[in-house]
């Protein structure tokens, strides 16, 4: 069953400059998938438009079969490339109220990964470094028990032994009805993790495959693939 | 922490030839519980579905069974499987030794000679 499809999606900014062009995307429930593609290639513009927060110029986008819409924010949980939180609140109280705001807001599984994150909650978000403030954002969009994650830009600021939990948060939490989109430069990062990738390259789909297809098609890694494909 | 995989080749290969190697050296041994797929997806630092799609290539060649009704998986208690995985790990390390000699410049015999050695040093 597709969580999100696609129908010859475009989105332009003002009039001429297409920032995606004439997508289609079949994205089924149970995947993580990898939205990988250089600077300007248009990854935020699709997580946005998914996300309800552009509307599309033309084509179609569902998600789990519905138009873009309060339904399917509902089901959406959007980790955004920006600080998305009120700055000044404290960690635990922005916990409640995200949890105020979303039904699907499970409080227990936040709490529990602060601790292991070793994040003191009682602290002011502003005051916090900028991974420690990442992985607060992070936790509070895995924290949904959403359909579709969208997550742009999840592991940039972080290290890498924070990036492994991150990681494995991200495995341990998804489930068979649920899909998570990650959108990155650091392929070998998480390439292991992934079922499926996805290239855009200047706004349209250049590929969409399984990793492991690429592997054995190519010979070659997700991250060297990419490093081909997209070589400057 | 998370396993190590080359690339080049698909991560469901190289996980179901580990959980090979652990099975042939008995670190999982005969009739014993494999972990779950999460639990192995966990440690390896992969995708479930990448463990689910190793789990069922062992399935294949009978080397794991799945128990009906729990979901749990067990390594194959059957000695003609067991002997036939050692047999083929063993065949495949004989090979890779000969082929590396020959890039040595050695033949068969020499590398032979190479392995006896090494049991007189010891």
């Amino acid at each position: 069953m597709a969580i999100l499809e696609a129908v010859k999606l475009s989105k332009a900014y003002g009039k001429k400059k297409y920032a995606l062009e004439g997508i289609n995307l079949n994205i089924e429930s149970g995947k993580i998938i990898g939205l990988c593609g250089p600077n300007g290639s248009g990854k935020t513009t699709l997580i946005k438009l998914a996300a309800g927060l552009l509307t599309p110029t033309g084509g179609e986008l569902t998600i789990d079969g519905k138009a873009i819409g309060p339904e399917t924010k509902a089901i959406v949980s959007y980790l955004p490339d920006k600080t998305f939180v009120p700055e000044n609140m404290k960690v635990f109280a922005i916990i409640d109220f995200f949890k105020e705001f979303y039904a699907d807001f499970d409080i227990n599984a936040s709490h529990e990964m602060l601790k292991r994150l070793d994040i003191d909650g009682s602290e002011t978000f502003k005051t916090l470094s900028k991974g420690t403030q990442e992985k607060v954002q992070l936790v509070l969009i895995m924290s949904r028990k959403a359909k579709l994650y969208l997550l742009d830009e999840p592991i940039g600021g972080v290290d890498p032994a924070a990036r492994d939990y991150i990681l494995s948060t991200i495995i341990s939490n998804y489930n068979a009805d649920s899909s998570v989109i990650i959108s990155t430069h650091l392929i070998s990062d998480i390439e292991n993790t992934l079922d499926e990738v996805i290239f855009i390259k200047y706004g349209k789909l250049f590929l969409h495959s399984t990793s492991d297809e690429i592997r054995e098609n190519h010979g070659m890694s997700v991250d060297a693939y990419f490093r081909e494909v997209f070589r400057c | 922490m998370s396993w190590k995989f080359d690339d080049g080749t698909p991560i469901y290969l190289q996980i179901a030839e580990r959980i090979r190697a652990q099975i042939a050296s008995g670190e999982l041994p005969p009739g014993g519980k494999i972990p779950t797929v999460r639990e192995i997806a966990e440690t390896a630092g992969v995708n479930p579905n990448t463990v689910q799609r190793a789990l069922s290539e062992l399935e294949s060649s009978a080397l794991v069974a799945s128990e009906r009704g729990n979901g749990g998986r067990f390594v194959s208690a059957n000695p003609d499987v067991l002997y036939k995985l050692k047999h083929d790990l063993a065949r495949k390390a004989a090979f890779d030794y000969v082929y590396r000699m020959s890039k040595l410049g050695f033949n068969r015999s020499e590398a032979q000679n190479y392995l006896t050695e090494i049991k007189e040093e010891k």
